[in-house]
């Protein structure tokens, strides 16, 4: 092993050029594979974010009384898919509307709170936010339900956008690691193609085909490596710098922007992950080839 | 020890190397083939060490079944073979001690193993003092010498030279065939294509002769009988 290792070193270093053309090469595809990550990822989150937000608003028919509406609410809770149901009784709903309605109607609310009319409310969020909507019509078929309010249209144009934007990125950094891919293959090959005569005498010696592999298999390795932490350090950098101007919060749309450290986490798990297999991979097809003698 | 049983070879582009050849090598025999170029002898070599398959026939070499040794098991045949070449095949970026030693760092030697075996067999073939000098720091005889060294540093039952002497100058040649001889004398399987008839006549041993691919002549201390 400590051979193989100190092989693919010193084939890096020996084709000097063809090691920075390849790493550079990695080094771009991820970069821009990094920057689209960090783009999806924040649009994930605020898909998230937003979704997470999204809840149905049930009124009750007028007659129905709060203790009548706690019991509904029991009911609902143990519906499928259901994450969580608040009841607002009338009470609390008077006290909200006249919050809502500020001081100016103080007195002339106070006045009707001996015969509130106001209906009871529950707030229900659906586990999965996709559901919502679904979840919205089963609400409206039960008996004690006089209005369903989920913002349908709101909640499918979100999704629709989310899903589009998440599709392109995919397309996208697909038609990016293959292109990569080609490249690190080529790389090495050149590497196997200068050092064929050494590849030869292994075999003439006796050197089983894993034990020829190794060495170009871990020079994949390296130049992944070496290529994904270039590009990493730039986006993790240039991220860390725009998430303290904005203060973590993205302006236009006030959502929380993924924290640096998570993000990090994510970008060197893909960014590395991503540079070792397509370095490897390079490395095993260029070298089939020259093992069939 | 090297048995060959009705062995044909046919190229994929429809050349047919050997027609029908059938031979026995005994451990410790010392054997030259020879024959005219393009008759035949580099495919019979290359038989031997598996770097080409027989088309049909059978082959038996230190007890592996060629026709149904496995892909994965050739460098295990390999390793019980030493190989010397006309042009060497020495790494020109490794000292003469890296050159010999690679032979047993692809096998796995430890450390200590290597650095033992690799003194001794400089020492044998008389280039310890040149150890640390590159390929092209050295004269061909000497180039042939670590690469004699290096088919030798695994202790193979069997050396196979394909014209080792095809580059050298005649002194330089008669050299390198004293040092196959100390190998033949302990007991080492030598085989030998070449081409240099007066070694062939004065340092007489069992000759086969490979003409259009069939074996034509195959005498105990022969003679080279071409006369080019």
């Amino acid at each position: 092993m400590w051979r193989h290792l100190r092989e693919s070193l010193r084939s890096l270093t020996r084709n000097g050029w063809m090691t920075f053309a390849s790493i550079s090469g990695v080094a771009i595809t991820l970069l821009i594979l990094g920057m689209s990550l960090v783009m999806a990822l924040n649009a994930q989150q605020m898909s998230n974010y937003v979704a997470g937000q999204l809840e149905v608003d049930v009124y009750l028919k007028q007659n129905v009384s709060d203790a009548q509406g706690q019991q509904l609410a029991e009911q609902v809770r143990t519906m499928p898919g259901v994450k969580s149901v608040q009841v607002v009784s009338k009470e609390e709903g008077f006290k909200d509307l006249q919050e809502r309605l500020g001081a100016e109607y103080k007195t002339v609310l106070s006045g009707l709170s001996e015969q509130n009319t106001l209906p009871v409310r529950l707030i229900v969020k659906a586990q999965d936010p996709r559901q919502t909507v679904p979840l919205a019509n089963q609400l409206r078929q039960l008996p004690a339900v006089d209005q369903v309010h989920d913002g349908q249209a709101v909640v499918d144009k979100l999704f629709a956008f989310l899903d589009t934007v998440r599709n392109i990125g995919l397309v996208f950094v697909a038609a990016l690691v293959v292109t990569t891919m080609f490249l690190i293959s080529n790389t090495i090959k050149i590497t196997i193609f200068s050092r064929r005569r050494e590849i030869e005498i292994m075999k003439l010696v006796g050197a089983t085909n894993g034990f020829i592999r190794w060495p170009f298999l871990l020079e994949g390795v390296w130049i992944g490596v070496i290529g994904a932490l270039i590009p990493y350090a730039v986006v993790v950098g240039l991220y860390n710098a725009i998430y303290a101007r904005v203060g973590g919060t993205f302006a236009e749309i006030t959502f929380p922007l993924i924290p640096v450290g998570v993000l990090a986490e994510r970008l060197a798990l893909v960014m590395f992950g991503l540079g070792i297999v397509i370095g490897v991979w390079g490395g095993v097809m260029s070298i089939r080839r020259f093992l069939k003698v | 020890m090297i048995d060959m049983h009705d062995v044909w070879k046919e190229y994929p582009n429809g050349t047919v190397a050997l027609r029908g050849v059938s031979v026995q090598i005994q451990k410790g025999e010392f054997v030259y083939v020879v024959g005219p170029s393009g008759a035949g002898k580099s495919t019979f070599i290359k038989l031997m060490y598996r770097e080409e398959r027989p088309t049909k026939g059978h082959i038996f070499i230190n007890g592996f079944n060629i026709e149904r040794l496995k892909e994965r098991k050739v460098p295990y045949l390999r390793r019980s073979i030493g190989v010397v070449f006309q042009d060497f095949k020495l790494l020109p970026r490794l000292t003469v001690y890296e050159n010999v030693a690679f032979a047993l760092e692809v096998i796995g030697a430890s450390h200590r193993q290597i650095r033992r075996r690799v003194k001794d067999v400089l020492e044998w073939v008389g280039l310890a003092d040149k150890a640390h000098m590159l390929p092209a720091q050295l004269s061909g005889g000497e180039q042939q010498r670590v690469a004699v060294a290096r088919s030798l540093v695994n202790n193979p039952t069997v050396i196979i030279a394909d014209e080792p002497t095809g580059n050298l100058d005649p002194d330089t040649s008669w050299s390198i065939m004293k040092l196959f001889q100390r190998i033949n004398d302990r007991g080492t399987t030598v085989v030998m294509a070449t081409h240099n008839r007066e070694i062939v006549n004065t340092m007489r041993r069992r000759v086969i002769a490979i003409e259009e691919g069939r074996i034509v002549r195959d005498e105990q201390r022969g003679t080279y009988g071409y006369e080019d």
